[in-house]
């Protein structure tokens, strides 16, 4: 006779045991899943990701500004002058196809090229491209040349005209320095996705879909996989990181 | 008697036009500083049309810099005794506006108080960038060859130092040229037609600025310019100007062939705001047919049709750099292909620009440095062309 109870303490252990060596095996794959969902702050940017949209001008309300009214309130645009001057991260284009008449909407901003004119006509370098496909400027070395506005193929950004008061702490901007979107890198660096999805989300129009064009796994990489996307300016080969449909 | 008379006023006059030329600097300095204070809202210029007026001055400073040179290398390169004597002269106007189109350039920055980071960040894919060596490099060899041509001991050094800026104005204009040429999203520029045709535009606006300027050093000092030089100088600048016309038209073609381009320059030439009055009348009537045929009149050249003439030709290089440069931009760009357009943001819409009061002064301003530099390098050193007039038996002196 055997004194000491059979089984399942040695399974629990034998179980233990394999559940740690997959730990083990499997940790370092899940700090990569981390690393491409969220940093900490300091840890650099990895080139693994590459964030993008896709927009769909089929689900995008005509009239509706949930996303730019979002933008504006995130990132502090409260700008009254003319609106020829005024600066617009995103702004809502309403199209009329010529040939059918038909008619459609769609938000546009900066679509975060992977080859972005912006960054080579810049005389400084304040303008450039993080490792995870967010073109942004550098608001300390941007000279207000405006170089960058004439080489962008979508009109996609600003030059502050006036001076700037209660500035949100996250989006630093500045007088006489160029500007657009960020896809909100502040929210992305914590997780978040950009304040125009989530706008657009809430406004139960779900015309806007962020994530990361690099995993196969995500749901706009799976969405641009199954169907057809426009991106806009493709003539140019610029590779941009927003996409369209319907448009 | 006159000529007694302005003798005697004479020093009045020159500190006059130097107070002149001191007010428009100060101008551009206050027009600067508004918009600093105030930012850029109180130009004309927008999200649409990012380069206004200044840049048109600008521009043409910095074009023109680079064409006014051409005297001195006809000289120094290819050895023309007539252009030599005026190759001191043709270098000062050089750096003259060169110093006046840059200063206009930095001034209308949006943050001109950081020029220290432009010169110490560069990005050397960006033409900009590459401009920032060709201008001071420009300076460098321009400032060199003058002391080569105007001292005696290295005026054997002076030919290839002059053939090194002839090859440095090239290289420098087909910079300025590309600034546009490389701009690829726009109808208006994306052409590598531009480096070439701004050179060719160069060498027309810069002898113009040289034939206006030395037809007032002369009148001043009561000399005529030999018959000879002025028939030769004034016949070169109508080539230059028919040359420039070329480029221009073929420019205008090569944008008619492909198909995508046909609504722009429907807007630039028939039907877009200012834009079509500008060019047909002051690019082609004013600034172009009508120099050619004073400049190449038949009839005998006085000092009075080289200036009419040049002063057309200039008349002609605004309008076309307002059209080009504003007119250019203010098309909107074509996002949406096979869609009409409309935004807040003037998607599908013609932006409207109408200069401000800050603009004009500040490119006055960049006119006024180019003016007090020349003026000062006159009066000060021997910048008055050098004639042998033993040889030029037409040359008198007027009379007092």
């Amino acid at each position: 006779m055997s004194a000491a109870p059979p089984g399942p303490s040695r399974r629990a252990l034998l179980g233990a045991g394999a559940a740690a060596a997959a730990g083990l095996m499997l940790a370092p794959g899940i700090r990569l899943v981390e690393l491409a969902q969220a940093r900490g702050a300091g840890e650099p940017v990895s080139g693994r990701v590459r964030w993008g949209l896709l927009i769909d001008a089929n689900r995008c309300a005509s009239g509706c500004t949930a996303c730019v009214d979002a933008c504006a309130q995130e990132n502090g645009l409260d700008s009254t002058i003319e609106l020829r001057q005024r600066p617009q991260w995103i702004r809502k284009v309403e199209l009329k196809e010529l040939r059918t008449g038909r008619t459609a909407a769609a938000p546009v901003m900066c679509q975060h090229c992977a080859d972005p004119p912006c960054v080579d006509v810049c005389p400084t370098g304040a303008s450039f491209k993080r490792a995870d496909g967010i073109v942004l400027v550098d608001r300390h070395t941007c000279i207000g040349c405006r170089y960058c506005i004439m080489a962008c193929p979508y009109k996609a950004r600003s030059f502050v005209h006036e001076p700037l008061t209660q500035q949100k702490p996250e989006v630093p901007r500045g007088k006489g320095c160029v500007e657009g979107c960020t896809l909100c890198v502040h929210r992305i660096d914590r997780d978040r996705s950009p304040a125009c999805v989530q706008a657009c989300a809430e406004s139960e129009h779900g015309a806007m879909l962020f994530g990361d064009l690099n995993d196969p796994s995500s749901e706009i990489a799976q969405r641009l996989r199954a169907t057809a996307s426009t991106a806009l300016r493709a003539d140019l080969g610029l590779d941009p990181g927003v996409r369209y449909l319907g448009v | 008697m006159a000529r007694g008379a302005f003798a005697r006023k004479e020093g009045h006059v020159f500190w006059l036009l130097v107070v002149a030329g001191l007010l428009a600097v100060a101008g551009g300095l206050a027009a600067a500083y508004a918009m600093e204070e105030h930012g850029h809202s109180i130009s004309g210029m927008s999200n649409q049309i990012v380069w206004g007026l200044p840049h048109v001055f600008a521009i043409f400073l910095i074009v023109a810099a680079s064409g006014v040179l051409n005297v001195a290398s006809i000289g120094s390169v290819f050895g023309k005794p007539a252009y030599k004597a005026r190759a001191p002269l043709s270098g000062l106007l050089s750096l003259a506006m060169l110093a006046g189109g840059l200063a206009v350039l930095m001034l209308d920055l949006g943050r001109p108080e950081r020029l220290m980071v432009a010169a110490t960040h560069f990005n050397f894919r960006s033409v900009f960038a590459w401009n920032v060596f060709l201008y001071s490099g420009m300076f460098a060899i321009v400032a060199a060859y003058l002391w080569m041509l105007m001292e005696a001991r290295m005026n054997r050094y002076a030919k290839p130092v002059g053939l090194a800026a002839l090859g440095w104005r090239f290289v420098l204009t087909t910079g300025t040229g590309s600034i546009f040429g490389f701009l690829v999203a726009r109808q208006a520029y994306q052409s590598a037609l531009l480096a070439p045709m701004f050179i060719v535009l160069s060498l027309g606006w810069g002898l113009a600025v040289f034939l206006i300027v030395q037809s007032a050093i002369y009148a001043w000092n009561g000399l005529q310019l030999p018959v000879p030089v002025q028939t030769r100088m004034v016949r070169l600048l109508g080539v230059f100007v028919a040359a420039g016309m070329y480029f221009v038209i073929v420019y205008h073609l090569t944008n008619l062939y492909w198909a995508r381009q046909v609504a722009f320059e429907r807007f630039l030439l028939f039907d877009g705001d200012v834009y079509p009055s500008l060019f047909w009348s002051g690019y082609v009537v004013l600034g172009g047919i009508v120099p050619m045929a004073i400049l190449f009149s038949p009839l005998p050249r006085g000092p009075l049709s080289a200036v009419a003439g040049s002063a057309f030709v200039l008349i002609g290089a605004f309008a076309q750099l307002y059209v080009f440069i504003i007119g250019g931009q203010a098309f909107p760009l074509e996002i949406f292909p096979g869609y009409v357009a409309t935004s807040s943001f003037l998607d599908g819409a013609i932006d409207s620009y109408a200069p401000s009061l800050p603009e004009l002064m500040l490119g006055l301003g960049g006119l006024g440095i180019a003016f007090l530099i020349t003026a000062a390098g006159v009066r000060v050193l021997r910048f008055v062309p050098q004639d042998d007039f033993g040889s030029h038996p037409a040359v008198v002196v007027a009379e007092d």
